[in-house]
């Protein structure tokens, strides 16, 4: 057959196009899409220093409220006023420091001093230091959401690779994963990260990782493999011995060839949908942590240090913060939820 | 069955052998120099020999394995490297206050959620059902500590319903003051993704031959749901109920660090926070083996609520 016959011939669309295709007619997958992609375009863009940059400034009053809420007149700023009464004792001739301060205020001119004015209200107010909460929840997105998916990256990578050779050869080296995964599911979540967080926080590695995001980057992919390890096992016990897998052991294609370039291919969309899900718990993880003080650095912000403060401050009736970074963190994870849940309709029809 | 039990205590054994090689090799390997830690880091080179000496650092890597493996299976971990309180001590007077939390929220969060199950399995597909679901959806999407900060402030600070926190030695006291509002809120928290999955359970079940027959001989609605329904979900509630006990255990040390509770979790966190290394070895190897424990009584109770089920 020539090439012009077979480019006249009908084509079917291939698996990802179908499943696009699927995808574009659900409303609520659209939706969430869009506003997934919103987030993720914030996210690059604070992490290129094009928004959120100057997260740090304080721009406002400590406090500042919102504008819908107004200035805060509470009271507390009332001046006294200083009435002269008489003249002061002279004291220079007693004060040692009488001679040198004619030569301070003399220095203390020749530095320029500029007027700023800090803000009474900001869009979304502003916190104990006076930083604008709005850039402080853009640049905490951009801080949990790297964290969130590159600990599901870290996770599927590790859950990917052991789940292939796993199913793949079985034997001695599926036994001995098993026993690893038997190991790791035998602790309870909590403690594995408890202790992976006293182990980096002082041990040898604590110097090479410093106290960055990267600790809780690690910390939870390497307890939150497990589960895509089963799934991932369970898919190539399924295909190795398939016909297509068989055809390709009879031209000659090597074991990882095999595992790689032609089963994996073929489950991808299942790791599709599990990194998708880890996404959402990695970002609610991390916020739990770093509230417990075990995850981002106090010099960072995300959206687990800021509802750290927001405790503090809500007692003093403060509730911008919290609202802010409550409402930014449940639209993202609720779009990014039901963008997982349309994946997998979209992805395996055959679910429904 | 008897045979069965055996059996699968045997199967613990690598498992648990596993937990305790993970557990030496983490803290062995990249985990802090002991001495370091507990002398700081100036100290006289008397003080540092002495410690190695009292922690067997001196010996070989096996040899120090071999302690660990007694100290695990002897219950004998020495004392705390910060506060010189024994381990064992910790944990007895720890636990209590673990317990008070967990066990009611573990008792209260199945009997809610299947009640709650059932009621939005009764009305599938109505206008109610479809409310609930998009509810719990934006429910659950809210961080767990959202709701604690919320809720200790609204129902301990503005309306004074409960005490914000605290903690007494009378166990009654607790459970009737300080207990309900850190127990009502974990709850409240859990409830949204238990009904979801609960209700999935019950409409499995309904839609089974034996429903529709049961419908057919006239049995009333009502009796189906509890009695042929509920009997027969009661599968899956239970292996969920065991596989989220981790999950209740995690739910109970974070509740405890935000009401400050003098629990289990509480100490952990402080432990880790301190370096204090075999706190947090002692209370991950137990609670390892108590789970491993509490899936095999999960496996056994099958038997009792399903008939069908061998255990082989």
């Amino acid at each position: 057959m020539s090439a012009e016959m077979l480019q006249s011939l009908p084509q079917s669309p291939g698996v990802w196009k179908q499943a696009w295709l699927r995808l574009k007619t659900d409303r609520v997958g659209v939706v969430s899409l869009y506003v997934t992609v919103l987030f993720i375009a914030l996210v690059l863009a604070a992490q290129l220093g094009l928004v959120a940059k100057d997260w740090q400034k304080e721009v406002g009053v400590p406090f500042a409220a919102p504008h819908m809420v107004g200035k805060i007149a509470d009271g507390t700023q009332t001046a006294t006023v200083e009435t002269v009464s008489g003249p002061n004792i002279d004291i220079s001739d007693v004060d040692p420091l009488a001679p040198r301060y004619k030569e301070w205020a003399e220095r203390a001119a020749q530095f320029k001093t500029t007027v700023t004015v800090k803000a009474d209200t900001l869009p979304f107010g502003a916190d104990q230091q006076g930083r604008d909460v709005f850039s402080k929840v853009i640049k905490g997105a951009q801080v949990s959401i790297t964290v969130g998916l590159t600990a599901a990256l870290l996770a599927t990578l590790i859950g990917t690779t052991l789940g292939a050779v796993g199913g793949y050869f079985g034997g001695r080296a599926g036994d001995f994963l098993e026993w690893v995964y038997n190991v790791f599911t035998a602790i309870p979540y909590i403690l594995l990260v408890f202790a992976l967080a006293a182990v980096l926080k002082s041990g040898p590695l604590a110097n090479t990782l410093g106290s960055g995001v990267w600790t809780v980057v690690i910390i939870l992919g390497l307890v939150g493999w497990t589960g895509i390890y089963r799934l991932v096992r369970a898919e190539y016990m399924k295909h190795r011995s398939r016909e297509y897998v068989r055809a390709a052991e009879a031209i000659g294609a090597s074991h990882a060839s095999r595992m790689f370039t032609h089963i994996l291919p073929n489950i991808s969309h299942v790791i599709l949908v599990q990194l998708s899900l880890h996404v959402v718990g990695f970002i609610k993880a991390e916020v739990i942590l770093s509230y417990l003080g075990l995850g981002v650095p106090l010099d960072m912000v995300s959206w687990g240090t800021m509802l750290a403060e927001a405790q503090t401050e809500l007692v003093q009736g403060k509730w911008w913060q919290l609202a802010t970074a409550t409402v930014f963190m449940a639209t993202f994870v609720t779009a990014f939820a039901l963008l997982t849940d349309a994946l997998r309709d979209a992805l395996d029809p055959k679910l429904r | 069955m008897f045979s069965y039990i055996l059996r699968r205590i045997w199967q613990m054994v690598p498992t648990l052998l596993g937990v305790i090689l993970l557990i030496f090799l983490l803290f062995k390997f990249f985990g802090g120099d002991p001495v370091e830690i507990m002398a700081g880091v100036k100290s006289s080179p008397e003080r540092i020999a002495s410690i190695r000496a009292q922690l067997g650092l001196d010996r070989p890597v096996w040899e120090q394995l071999w302690i660990f493996i007694q100290q695990v299976f002897s219950f004998n971990w020495g004392k705390s490297w910060m506060t010189n309180e024994a381990i064992s001590e910790i944990f007895r007077t720890r636990l209590p206050a673990t317990l008070t939390i967990m066990i009611p929220i573990l008792l209260l969060e199945v009997v809610l959620a299947i009640g709650a199950g059932l009621a939005v399995a009764y009305v599938r597909g109505s206008l109610t059902d479809r409310a609930i679901m998009i509810l719990t959806t934006v429910a659950l999407s809210i961080s767990f500590l959202v709701y604690i900060i919320v809720g200790q402030y609204l129902f301990g600070f503005i309306l004074g319903w409960f005490p914000v926190q605290g903690w007494t030695n009378s166990v009654w006291k607790n459970l009737i003051t300080y207990a309900p509002l850190p127990v009502f809120l974990a709850v409240l928290v859990s409830l949204a993704p238990q009904t979801r999955l609960y209700r999935s359970f019950f409409l499995d079940e309904i839609g089974h031959d034996y429903v529709r027959t049961a419908r057919a001989k006239g049995v009333t609605e009502n009796t189906i749901m509890l009695k042929h329904v509920l009997r027969n979900a009661m599968i899956p509630i239970l292996t969920n109920v065991a596989t989220n006990l981790p999950g209740v255990f995690i739910g109970s040390f974070l509740i405890e660090v935000f009401f400050s509770i003098p629990g289990l979790g509480r100490e952990i966190l402080v432990a880790v926070n301190r370096s204090d290394y075999p706190v947090i070895q002692a209370a991950t190897v137990y609670l390892a083996a108590l789970t491993m424990v509490i899936n095999l009584i999960t496996d056994v109770l099958y038997k009792f609520v399903d008939p069908r089920v061998t255990l082989k």
